[in-house]
């Protein structure tokens, strides 16, 4: 049997099919309709209804191989492993495409390893090349600073993780049709060395910043953790989520997790906001290729401003509590 | 408990050039550092080998010069180190970079944990780590934020996830990547810069590390680069200035139109 399909790699959480599961399908169906070849999705759950699963093929899968186990209820790598090696070695897919989540970020290299093909990290562009109908797998590199196109010709399947929030998730057409497979999961593929044990929500607010629409930064020039207020109060207002800079992260004015850029989370919202934050390339790297971008910042020769769609060159003092106050003023319009 | 921690020399890219014709680095007078993101590797492993006693080993491949990243570890408190170096290895992309160090490390011998940092800032992959663990058939752990215990033959970890923190009880010889979380790296010591001065650090070529030829370099790898450019970052945005009262509520009022305009709001 030739290699052939396009499958993507849907994820789960708490029961409930995730986003990128439908973002993967918006990429998916253009690679297969240029290859003139199906789209599957494909999902290891602990267990799911056939209803959760139409979802996929109304975003247009035409297949959904799904393996369900209670072994697969919770992500450990080496058991997960195993199933997609186990499906790759029996379906041969031509390109198999994770989003670039802890989960795909961990899973995928596993995997690659052992089916012996190569893998492209966090991709922001896929396409196929004319006359090989290899993909072309296109990602930013060295803290974004150059756009690298790679691809894999001799091996098979050609993998991918694709930068979450990078494409928009495939709409709903009730009419689509497809087929959902049932695969039963294999005693022997359990690996039990690594088990999930628990798990904690981040306290802090506004966790994931990856999957919001509106992310809300501060930087260096917030001056001290207090005024970190400003910035949740502004996010608040849009909707959003606090992002920072390494700066105001280092200084201990917020966690870890909200850190955007090169050594933190890279972003891409609708709407990306810089309060006090100079634009340094590894910052950059991070969230430059969010749609709309706002800065505001008091130096006129800041970095920032060059990625900015729109710039206010101030105070942040004076710039956000009159932003605030105006925004409030729309809202009760 | 003995570690193992692979380490990666990457250009200091804080402020690099990009040549405009070719889309390449200028790597000319760039300086070499270890890999910001393996420090926290570094430092863990300090901290484990302090509390459970043992050996932290690092190993780096890549040009003879990688040479200064293992003294730099060993600066901090690792106790020697190894260079994989040889012009076989050229190009590898991270399946064989994987295979290559994963080869190297079932030549130490014993060991009990690899750390690895997140990602390298230069390739940014972060696959390295999941790949070396895949070839030794060891358990895995990706993105962990602390190591809670670890206790006969049995490590529990967190790991930062989408969301929150999740658990892990994981069986060893186990491989960590870390993030910046887990420590804060330690500024190498005086003891310890004079150590790795006078130390040799071994170097390993194909041969004596017992690598297959054809599964690294270009011609192992399975990946290709086949073209590269640089993006334009430059966005020309409209930019407004908040001098007095009146300019800045001409700018905040612009700035909501055109939040407005936008659907944003
Ligand atoms: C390997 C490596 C990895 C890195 N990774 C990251 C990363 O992931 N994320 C990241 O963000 N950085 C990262 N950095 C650090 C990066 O180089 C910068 O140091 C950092 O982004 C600067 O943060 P900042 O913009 O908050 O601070 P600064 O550069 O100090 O900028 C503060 C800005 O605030 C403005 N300002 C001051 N006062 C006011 C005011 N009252 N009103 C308005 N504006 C004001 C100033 O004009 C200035 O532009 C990394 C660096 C290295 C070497
Ligand atoms: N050439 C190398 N030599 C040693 N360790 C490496 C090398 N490349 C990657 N690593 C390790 O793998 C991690 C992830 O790197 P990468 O997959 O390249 O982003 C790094 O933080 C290092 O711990």
């Amino acid at each position: 049997m030739p290699h052939r399909e396009v499958w993507t790699l849907a994820e789960a959480g708490e029961g409930k099919l995730r986003q990128v599961s439908f973002e993967l399908l918006s990429r998916g169906r253009k690679l297969a309709d240029k290859l003139e070849t199906q789209l599957c999705s494909v999902l290891l759950t602990g267990s799911m209804s056939d209803e959760d699963l139409e979802q996929l093929i109304k975003r247009g899968a035409d297949k959904v191989y799904v393996v369900e186990s209670p072994a697969l209820e919770n992500f450990t790598v080496e058991t997960h492993s195993n199933v997609l090696l186990d499906l790759i070695k029996q379906y041969k897919p031509e390109i198999f495409i994770a989003a670039a989540t802890t989960t795909g970020r961990t899973l995928m290299p596993h995997v690659s390893i052992r089916a012996n093909t190569g893998l492209t990290a966090d991709c922001t562009g896929l396409e196929i090349e004319d006359g090989t109908g290899n993909l072309l797998q296109t990602r930013p590199a060295i803290g974004g600073n150059i756009l690298a196109t790679i691809k894999t010709p001799e091996h098979r399947p050609q993998m991918a993780t694709v930068r979450p929030r990078s494409t928009r998730p495939a709409p709903i057409d009730e009419n689509n049709a497809g087929r959902i497979i049932r695969v039963e999961f294999k005693n022997n593929l359990e690996d039990k060395r690594v088990r999930r044990i628990g798990f904690r929500k981040n306290e802090d607010q506004g966790i994931d910043i990856q999957s919001a629409d509106v992310v809300v930064s501060g930087g260096k020039g917030l001056k001290k953790k207090e005024n970190f207020a400003l910035i949740r109060d502004l996010a608040d207002r849009l909707e959003g989520v606090v992002g920072a800079s390494r700066d105001a992260v280092d200084r201990g004015w917020i966690s870890y997790p909200h850190q955007v850029g090169l050594s933190g989370k890279t972003v891409t919202p609708k709407l990306y906001f810089a309060v006090g934050i100079s634009g340094a390339i590894q910052h950059l790297a991070g969230m430059k290729t969010a749609d709309t971008i706002v800065a505001i910042n008091s130096d006129p020769e800041a970095q920032i401003f060059k990625v900015a769609d729109f710039g206010i060159v101030g105070d942040l003092f004076e710039v956000l509590p009159s932003l605030n106050e105006k925004l409030e003023e729309v809202r009760s319009r | 408990m003995n570690i193992i921690i692979p380490v990666k020399q990457v250009p200091e890219t804080s402020n690099v050039k990009m040549d405009e014709k070719t889309g390449t680095m200028i790597r000319d007078g760039v300086e070499s550092i270890i890999n910001p993101l393996d420090l926290y590797a570094i430092e863990t492993g300090i901290q484990l080998k302090e509390k459970f006693g043992g050996l932290v080993t690092v190993i780096s491949m890549g040009p003879p010069a990688a040479e200064r990243a293992v003294k730099e570890a060993m600066a901090m408190g690792c106790d020697g180190g190894i260079v994989l170096t040889g012009k076989e290895f050229a190009g590898s992309d991270t399946w064989a970079t994987s295979y290559a160090l994963s080869e190297a490390i079932r030549k130490i011998g014993t060991w009990d944990l690899i750390l690895c940092g997140e990602r390298a800032t230069d390739g940014d992959t972060g696959q390295v780590g999941p790949g070396i663990a895949s070839f030794l058939d060891i358990s895995l752990a990706t993105y962990v934020s602390s190591v809670e215990d670890i206790d006969n033959g049995l490590m529990v970890v967190e790991r930062l996830v989408e969301g929150g923190y999740e658990k892990l009880q994981m069986e060893l010889p186990a491989l960590l990547t870390v993030v910046k979380e887990i420590s804060y790296p330690r500024l190498p010591t005086l003891r310890g810069k004079q150590k790795a001065r006078v130390t040799e650090v071994p170097r390993w070529s194909v041969d004596s590390a017992g690598i297959d030829k054809n599964r690294i370099g270009l011609n192992g790898s399975p990946t290709r680069v086949v073209k590269i450019e640089t993006p334009k970052v430059a966005r020309g945005g409209k930019i407004f200035a908040a001098k007095d009262e009146e300019s800045l509520g001409r700018a905040v009022d612009e700035l909501v139109d055109f939040l407005v305009m936008k659907e944003l709001i």
